[in-house]
């Protein structure tokens, strides 16, 4: 069947993959080119810059000398990685309880992460933006972190419970038998077994967290908790004629790579974790 | 639920038979109702975070939207039903936001359906370099909305991009609503439809290749093995990819405020929620335009559990 193609057939197909290869990378290598260009090449209209330029980067305009970008980068980076810690931590026991135990309420806990990974999350700024001002969270760090685990936790605890169902059992069961507790047959024997796993839902978790803007923009108002997204929405050039397209793009830029490294590194991972709790259960 | 590794499980503890100790009936009840506590304990946590961030929350916006709370007039706080609500549905700014969401979601969901349906065929077929394929794919999956919302204003824009050169037009693109909107949903497509395409191909994954062999043995062309075999075999996965979609562009935000800000009629039903609650502090009025948003998704869930049938134990991960 497949291995006797005609040649047309297969041009069409390279071309299907040049076609979608483009399509992912066309708008960021744009935006490296315009993070690359002087300022007096900003409104030429053209793809490339004739001239490159670092100056957005380090220049005495540069993101890197901004005010707020490199406190924000330090925020994101430290937002997300506790996020990310305390979710996948919290859905590890979640997840493991529900395909190892038996235990009432099973359904519930399923039933509410799915009925959470639905939920609107501009259905709760506004009380969370209330309740984060009384309990002084307003523009803190927890502040973030709290809702980023939240809305995290479904995913982790699918992805999860997906890897823990392909685990062979049977050396749990085995430790069970030679007098291990659950909880000793669970730390010992599941958790190094569940490694992959892990490091895949906190992939994605991190992606998540790294990525959000609305919570960003409504719980943060200064420099101290204030993250990427919403540091370079709110990138402002020197007056209002003067938009700062170049160090945009320039920010953009920087927290880009990290995201690309990661997902030509774990591609693998990323897509399993992905797609294991569409179809695979 | 339908089966039941642990159950199994339990009851192949209480049928063993042990020798070291032979009448053990209330050993076992210990040993779950032990297994039961356990179980509770390590699901108490994530239950608890959830509960505290989400279903709290909610019930205390679904209090506030029955008040009238405006921060800026603190002193003025006092209890009126649901004429916050009234407020809300009576006002056509809502019904512009509502019909701009829905715009926005149908037209981005359906481009997204057939792209994303398009590419995983090209992933599941590919003879050569579906990892490079794959990976590059990731790239708009894993990039901050923001930044995407930004590359392609950026390529709009009359005086910095490049569209306007390629087409060879001078449209200035955000100052009408079509072309306003066809920026923004270019944006969430590119953003979006990757994901969308892993989660068909796992569906892809679901046709067994015999089957599609078979119906081409049968003489079915090639747009009939499609959409009498192989479609029907993935429609529970296309069907939770939709809802997730759907639900996911329903509450649009990070774009639309990037690259409008909501004029031109572009605003959407979480950018008024945004700036009724957070720029305007007015928490009344913004909790009922929450609760709004909070009951159409339950909606929108429902329309597609019910009405198509989507089968979201799959999406729980239970088999």
């Amino acid at each position: 069947m497949d291995h006797k193609r005609a040649p047309l057939n297969r041009f069409l197909w390279v071309l299907g993959t040049i076609v979608v290869v483009l399509y992912a990378l066309v708008p960021v290598a744009w935006l490296v080119s315009l993070s690359l260009k002087p300022a007096d090449e900003l409104s030429n209209g053209k793809f490339l810059p004739r001239s490159p330029t670092l100056d957005n980067y380090t220049g005495a305009k540069g993101v890197f000398n901004d005010p707020q970008f490199p406190s924000a980068l330090r925020n994101s980076v430290g937002i997300a990685l506790i996020a990310t810690v305390l979710a996948v931590t919290l859905a590890m026991f979640a997840a493991y309880a529900i395909v190892r135990l038996d235990f009432p309420g099973k359904q519930f806990v399923l039933g509410g992460a799915l009925a959470i990974a639905m939920f609107p999350p501009v259905s709760i700024i506004g009380p969370l933006f209330n309740m984060w001002r009384s309990l002084r969270l307003f523009d803190t760090w927890p502040g973030l972190i709290i809702p980023y685990m939240t809305f995290t936790l479904p995913l982790a605890i699918w992805t999860l419970s997906a890897f823990f169902r392909e685990i062979p059992w049977d050396l749990d069961k085995a430790a069970r038998v030679d007098g291990a507790t659950p909880f000793q047959a669970f730390r010992r024997i599941i958790a190094p077994l569940a490694a992959p796993g892990v490091f895949t839902s906190a992939i994605l978790v991190f992606i998540f967290a790294w990525n959000d803007f609305l919570f960003a923009t409504s719980l943060t108002s200064t420099n101290r908790a204030r993250t990427v997204p919403a540091a370079i929405a709110f990138f402002t050039g020197s007056s209002q004629f003067d938009f700062p397209a170049g160090q945009i793009a320039a920010g953009s830029v920087v927290v880009t790579i990290p995201i690309i490294l990661m997902v030509l590194v774990f591609q693998r991972r990323i897509v399993a974790g992905l797609t294991s709790g569409a179809v695979k259960g | 639920m339908t089966t039941t590794a642990p159950p199994q499980a339990a009851s192949d503890l209480a049928r063993r038979p042990r020798a070291r100790d032979a009448g053990t009936r209330a050993h076992i009840s210990d040993r779950a109702r032990a297994e039961r506590r356990l179980g509770w304990m390590l699901c108490a946590p994530a239950v608890a975070v959830m509960l505290l961030v989400t279903a709290y929350p909610i019930v205390y916006a679904i209090w506030l939207s029955l008040q009238k709370y405006d921060l800026r007039f603190p002193a003025d706080r006092r209890f009126i039903g649901l004429r916050n609500y009234g407020a809300v549905l009576s006002n056509s700014i809502f019904w512009q936001d509502l019909y701009a969401t829905l715009v926005i979601t149908v037209l981005s969901v359906a481009v997204e359906l057939l792209l994303g349906f398009a590419l995983a065929y090209v992933m599941h077929r590919a003879i050569f370099g579906r990892g490079l394929v794959r990976a590059s794919l990731l790239v708009p999956y894993g990039i901050i909305t923001v930044v995407a919302a930004f590359a392609w204003r950026f390529a709009f824009d009359p005086t910095t991009g490049f569209v306007n050169g390629l087409l060879n037009t001078d449209t200035s693109w955000f100052t009408k609503p079509w072309s306003a909107f066809t920026v923004i949903i270019t944006t969430e497509v590119w953003k979006t439809t990757p994901f969308m395409s892993l989660l068909l191909l796992a569906g892809f994954t679901l046709v067994p290749d015999d089957l599609v062999r078979a119906a081409r043995v049968d003489g079915a062309t090639g747009w009939k093995r499609l959409t009498k075999v192989i479609i029907p075999l993935m429609k529970p996965a296309i069907l939770v990819a939709l809802l997730f979609r759907t639900l996911d562009a329903f509450r649009i935000f990070d774009s639309v405020y990037v690259q409008t800000r909501g004029a031109q009629n572009t605003e959407t039903m979480s950018i008024l929620g945004y700036n009724t609650l957070i720029s305007r502090l007015n928490l009344g009025l913004g909790s009922a335009v929450s609760v709004i948003i909070f009951g159409l998704v339950i909606l929108i869930a429902f329309l597609f559990v019910k009405g198509f049938g989507a089968d979201l134990s799959q999406q729980r991960g239970e088999r």
